[in-house]
């Protein structure tokens, strides 16, 4: 199993299906009225346009990154390193710029120009700091399928037919949301017969995510179940899942939109966070969280090392910043009133 | 009151089992025995080693029996001592709750205190360039990880110009405080942000409220609009995102504990959490949820004092 998810060709296809799945559900959105109006206030919205434009440009590093090519020797390479595979590894740390290596004993001369300096494989910051977008992409992707249809079944499943349904997973996400969100990741991570991995701390983070959306939806589609329309469809006599799919679900779809971008930047720094405490990324993935974490021992070593940490933080910082603006542009551009 | 009270407790006993339920899921069900005791026991014990460990919890033995004891050993509080140090989990969680509440509880304070203050003064200079300069930074505030502010202060105003002590604490009485000023700032700022916009959003759903069109038009000033009407009628909303935040002081800060060196029950944690010490780990999952669950009845408490129309009944 782990074998075949590790295979090149079915990375590929996770990624690109993906990608297609967004697509066409946003694509099905934009055929409702209520996103075409939101679509023209977002369009005069330079700030949220921006936003938009920054988060489309570290998808598309990240995907470049997560794309692998096939190889005869085995190593994977990825669309990313036809960029930027040329770039030499040195034998450590060296200085944004330098010419030669950050010893003092034995400054050698290094064998190309590194822009944000190398680490202490001697691995160029600049490269990682773009490679840690495909584990910044794989964790969002991989949590957002999993917290996003549960909390957006169960929540409109709650809201429309109350009674049990609802009795049953309000007591479940009361539960949940009773146990410290850090702590039950922890439990999750460390008792997870898959080991630690990117994998493991997306279930994790899924487990722990979708009751947030679930109560929002929850609350919204018993809103949306009151008013005219929905008793107009019964009393024309449509299904129970007529109603669900072709009524409720594509008015409360534009939470789940703006949710699904927050939710993003809050996993991405919960991946930082995770990796700090030792249960997130695997030491060598590419990760900000990782660069981060060895940024602590690197600022008291002399002379001091800052590019690692400051590129990673930095990045990390772009893409929250970008998604949390873009999450607030849309709730504006959807509801005007109380943006 | 004292029926209302009993009544939610009440409510909380199906809380707390499902938690006991979903901690047994993970820890007895999800894991397999083997798989704990190489964790406990480490990668070089040998297979009959693993079995006895197994055996001697009786984790061999059917679920159903697993359960009972699992239930018995939570509701009790009777945890198995810690994996890593052997000591008793209840005697590190008393010993570590002082220190931890040394830095939250004034944390927790201060930055209430600075995010409702700024959270005011955004609404009453509002939509104009400073409420959104102040609404941009919150969000760049939000958009930092935590250990990047502790980084930072460590580094610049702890080892570079030398104001407080970078790492370490001492029980000295008053001379302890500058061992947790620098972690209280860095607490304060780490919430800022997400509190800031929260609390701006609470107050401006009521400066829309008729009451303050009555008010400003009998002549009362503005200054005094917000700080008096707006501010007391904000503060039931505030009451319940508050007061449901004060049981994880006890917990601590993971991450603030851990940088500064503070003897905390965050510190504890955060070593159980890198050394996967389960039976700190359940404990903690269990005790945080209890306290959650009593801060939610405190709440419920809170809210019927100090909104007259709530009934109790």
């Amino acid at each position: 199993m782990l074998h075949l998810v590790e295979s090149w060709w079915a990375q590929n296809a996770l990624v690109i299906g993906g990608f297609t799945l967004v697509f066409l559900l946003l694509r099905a959105g934009a055929r409702n009225e209520r996103w075409q109006r939101a679509w023209d206030r977002l369009k005069v919205d330079r700030a949220g346009l921006i936003a938009l434009g920054v988060v489309c440009l570290y998808l598309f590093i990240g995907a470049l990154e997560a794309l692998q090519l096939p190889s005869s020797s085995g190593a994977s390479r990825s669309v990313l390193d036809l960029f930027v595979g040329h770039i030499p590894v040195e034998k450590t740390y060296s200085a944004p710029l330098a010419k030669t290596l950050l010893s003092e004993s034995k400054p050698d001369p290094l064998r190309g120009t590194h822009l944000l300096g190398t680490d202490a494989l001697g691995k160029d910051v600049f490269v990682q700091t773009l490679k840690a977008c495909r584990t910044a992409l794989v964790i969002g992707g991989l949590t957002s399928a999993i917290y996003i249809p549960l909390g957006a079944v169960l929540g409109i499943l709650a809201g429309y037919f109350r009674r049990r349904t609802d009795d049953l997973t309000t007591y479940v996400y009361s539960t949940l949301a009773s146990i410290p969100e850090i702590l039950l990741l922890a439990a999750i991570i460390t008792t997870s017969p898959w080991g630690k991995g990117l994998g493991t701390m997306s279930f994790a983070l899924g487990i722990t995510g979708w009751v947030g959306l679930c109560r929002l939806i929850r609350g919204e589609t018993m809103r949306q179940a009151e008013r005219p329309y929905i008793a107009a469809a019964r009393a024309i006599g449509q299904s129970h899942a007529r109603i669900v799919t072709r009524h409720l679900l594509p008015n409360v779809m534009h939470l789940v939109l703006i949710n699904f971008v927050l939710g993003f930047s809050g996993v991405v720094l919960a991946e930082a966070i995770l990796s700090y405490l030792g249960v997130g990324s695997p030491v060598g993935t590419p990760s900000w969280g990782v660069m981060i974490d060895s940024g602590r021992s690197e600022l008291s070593r002399d002379p001091l090392v800052w590019w690692n940490l400051t590129s990673a933080t930095a990045a990390l910082f772009g893409l929250v910043l970008s998604l949390n603006l873009l999450g607030d542009s849309l709730r504006r551009a959807f509801d005007p009133r109380r943006g | 009151m004292l029926s209302y009270i009993v009544r939610r407790c009440i409510y909380a006993i199906p809380v707390l089992l499902g938690v006991m339920l979903i901690t047994f899921l993970l820890f007895n069900v999800l894991q397999k025995p083997e798989t704990a005791a190489a964790i406990n026991l480490g990668p070089k014990a040998t297979k009959i080693a693993r079995e006895q460990w197994v055996k001697a919890r009786g984790l061999d033995q059917p679920l159903t029996v697993q359960f009972g004891r699992h239930l018995k050993k939570l509701a009790t509080l009777q945890f198995e001592p810690s994996w890593r140090t052997g000591r008793d989990i209840r005697e590190t969680f008393l010993q570590g709750a002082g220190p931890s509440l040394l830095i939250t509880v004034p944390g927790f304070f201060c930055g209430l205190i600075a995010s409702i203050g700024l959270a005011l003064y955004q609404v009453f200079v509002r939509n104009s360039l400073m409420d959104r300069s102040i609404t941009l930074l919150s969000v760049a505030l939000m958009s930092v990880p935590a250990m990047v502010f502790i980084i930072f202060g460590q580094a610049v105003i702890a080892l570079s110009l030398n104001y407080f002590p970078a790492f370490g604490y001492d029980w000295r009485g008053w001379e302890t405080a500058k061992f947790l000023v620098l972690p209280v700032m860095i607490m304060v700022v780490t919430n800022l942000g997400y509190d800031t916009r929260l609390y701006r959003a609470i107050f401006l759903e009521e400066i829309n409220q008729d009451y303050v069109r009555t008010a400003l038009a009998k002549g009362v000033s503005s200054a005094r609009m917000l700080s008096v009407h707006v501010f007391k009628n904000g503060l039931i909303a505030l009451i319940t995102l508050t007061v449901s935040r004060l049981p994880a002081l006890i917990m601590g800060s993971l991450l603030i504990e851990n940088f500064f060196g503070i003897p905390g029950l965050g510190n504890v944690l955060f070593m159980a959490i890198q050394t996967s010490d389960q039976p700190v780990v359940l404990a903690s999952v269990y005790l945080g949820s209890l306290l959650y669950v009593a801060s939610l009845i405190l709440t419920d408490i809170a809210y019927a004092l100090a909104d007259p129309r709530i009934r109790l009944s």
